[in-house]
């Protein structure tokens, strides 16, 4: 069942492993106004996905519904399933606290806490009862996101005195800290100078061999560089969903043509 | 060569220039002076207080309890009322502003109830305090039988400065930035634990800050403490909240009700040291506020 949805033209999504992420008929509504409509895709396992799209298609409304931080927005409602490993994750005895420690995010903005760069890496552990060596924990984290070699020195030094794209690695490993299976980025870059933004990326390709990674982003070629699949989004409609070199060198719709060439967006 | 002058401004707009200068040096000092009339003003009222009652004060003034007698009166009552009332005062209020802040602010969803209690608050805020002492007498002294005593007083008190502490506090934990609530919750904080670890901290200098200005404005509070009945001849020191008390502001107004010159200069002095209540009660808010400009570390 789940297999053959990857296959459908619009749903083939990145390709062969098994989708750790699925979305079905999903759409969210922010009062009266919908931002997410009808959209069904899968996220495959290990792989990073992402998901593209003019301002206000919806892309991070969609991301946020995969962790359920849309709950915070005032006023916003949701129909349809958002599956993780095949249980719905809106499910009245499924606890959002639970699915956001399991499903990690990275803002738009590096947002470390006022804190030392070890606390920062070791509250989200700390606060859900991890009973082990944090300082292995926080090291181990901190190789993860590439910035160990950097701040090893500091770790009692505030997060907040680190350059933006080290700020921007520490959330990262603030969010490997807790071990999840999946990592949402949105728009991890935008706020980054160009080699800060290389880092990430170059990041990036280490993390997915081990985490699967759906990432927004308003930059097409960062999405052409990074990804495996990408998905295309306008008006809250799934418009395009294909691996990432397909989608981009034969887009199937016009309107995806159009977005990537650059005539509208 | 010769200098030309420039073609522009020409002759009439360097004229409507010269005027927009002068209107702008005008309000100028026009506010330069309402700056002044306030620091003058209240110049020349701590110069006359301090004229007057600078004399008087000394360690007998401290440490006497009122009397006939002008030079054998002090302010120990008093001063001690002061003290205990704003302590106690505070363990009510501090609490209880926090706590009704942090549940408007991080909890209380949109909805009928919370405007209602939302509105509600904003009004107390500007309630006369009279009012409260007429509460206090009715609530406190009578209803609960809790006497003339420093108790009655410093719920009478915390109720008052309780609508301007929640809405202080509200807006200290609404300049915490969402982000930091967002990077909380994305790692699987309850709201508990995103309110207690980050938000809180953040938002405590600038709490304690609005709680301590308010604390000052209740120590300067007359008129409710003269509803419940503080206004009376106490010659001892408090030692305990069920105890009948007088404080500074009360024991300031009977001395300036007298006749008597001396008692006149005794209320200045009882003032000088109200005033160095009040200034040491706003020199701990500023060295709260200055201390949290500085980094927070754990």
């Amino acid at each position: 069942m789940v297999e053959e949805k990857i296959q459908t033209t619009e749903n083939r999504g990145a390709g062969v492993t098994s989708p750790i992420l699925e979305t079905q008929n999903l759409l969210i509504r922010y009062g009266s106004r919908a931002a997410i409509r009808e959209v069904s895709l899968t996220i495959p396992e290990r792989r990073i996905t992402a998901i593209i799209g003019p301002s206000g298609c919806g892309k991070s409304t969609l991301l946020r519904a995969f962790n359920r931080m849309n709950d915070f927005i005032p006023g916003v409602s949701s129909e349809g399933l958002v599956l993780y490993r095949g249980e719905d994750l809106y499910a009245s005895e499924v606890d959002p606290v639970d699915v956001r420690r399991r499903i990690g995010m990275v803002f738009q903005k590096p947002n470390p806490f006022p804190r030392s760069v070890y606390k920062n890496v070791s509250w989200g552990p700390a606060i859900s009862g991890f009973r082990g060596n944090l300082n292995e924990l926080v090291e181990t984290a901190l190789r993860k996101a590439a910035l160990w070699d950097e701040v090893k020195d500091k770790l009692d030094s505030s997060g907040l005195a680190l350059s933006g794209g080290q700020q921007q690695r520490l959330c990262i490993a603030r969010a490997i800290a807790l071990e999840p299976e999946v990592i949402l980025m949105d728009e991890p870059c935008s706020a980054l100078d160009p080699a800060s933004t290389a880092r990430i990326e170059d990041l990036l390709f280490e993390l997915k061999e081990r985490y699967t990674i759906v990432i927004v982003t308003h930059n097409m070629q960062q999405a052409a560089r990074v990804s495996d699949g990408t998905a295309f989004l306008s008006q809250g409609l799934l418009i395009e969903y294909g691996p990432t070199k397909e989608l981009f060198t034969r887009p199937q719709k016009r309107e995806t043509e159009d977005y990537i060439t650059g005539k509208f967006g | 060569m010769t200098a030309v002058a420039p073609s522009f401004p020409s002759a009439e707009q360097r004229l409507r220039l010269v005027r927009r200068h002068r209107m702008g040096r005008a309000l100028r000092a026009l506010f330069l002076a309402t700056t002044w009339a306030g620091v003058v003003l209240l110049a020349l009222l701590l110069g006359e207080v301090f004229w007057d009652g600078i004399g008087w004060l000394d360690l007998q003034f401290l440490t006497s309890f009122p009397s006939r007698f002008p030079e054998r009166a002090g302010i120990q009552a008093a001063l001690w009322g002061t003290i205990w009332l704003i302590g106690l005062t505070a363990l009510f209020s501090i609490p209880v502003g926090i706590g009704a802040a942090i549940y408007l602010e991080e909890y209380a969803r949109r909805n009928w109830i919370n405007t209602v209690i939302e509105i509600n608050i904003s009004n107390l805020a500007g309630t006369p305090s009279i009012v409260y002492g007429i509460l206090g007498l009715a609530l406190f002294v009578r209803g609960l039988a809790l006497g003339r005593s420093l108790l009655a007083g410093a719920l009478t008190m915390s109720l008052l400065i309780l609508p301007v502490t929640i809405i202080a506090s509200r807006e200290a934990l609404r300049a915490v930035p969402g982000s930091i609530r967002q990077a909380s919750f994305a790692l699987g904080a309850t709201r508990w634990q995103t309110v207690w670890h980050h938000v809180l901290p953040a938002a405590l200098p600038g709490i304690l800050t609005s709680i301590i200005l308010a604390l000052s404005r209740a120590i300067g509070e007359t008129a409710p403490l003269i509803m419940i009945g503080a206004l009376t001849y106490i010659a001892f020191t408090p030692r305990g909240p069920m105890d009948a008390f007088t404080a500074l502001p009360i024991q300031i107004f009977n001395w300036a009700s007298r006749p008597q010159k001396e008692f006149y200069s005794l209320a200045a002095a009882g003032t000088i040291v109200l005033l160095a209540v009040l200034l040491s009660l706003n020199a701990a808010a500023i060295w709260i506020r200055y201390r949290s400009q500085r980094e927070p570390q754990w």
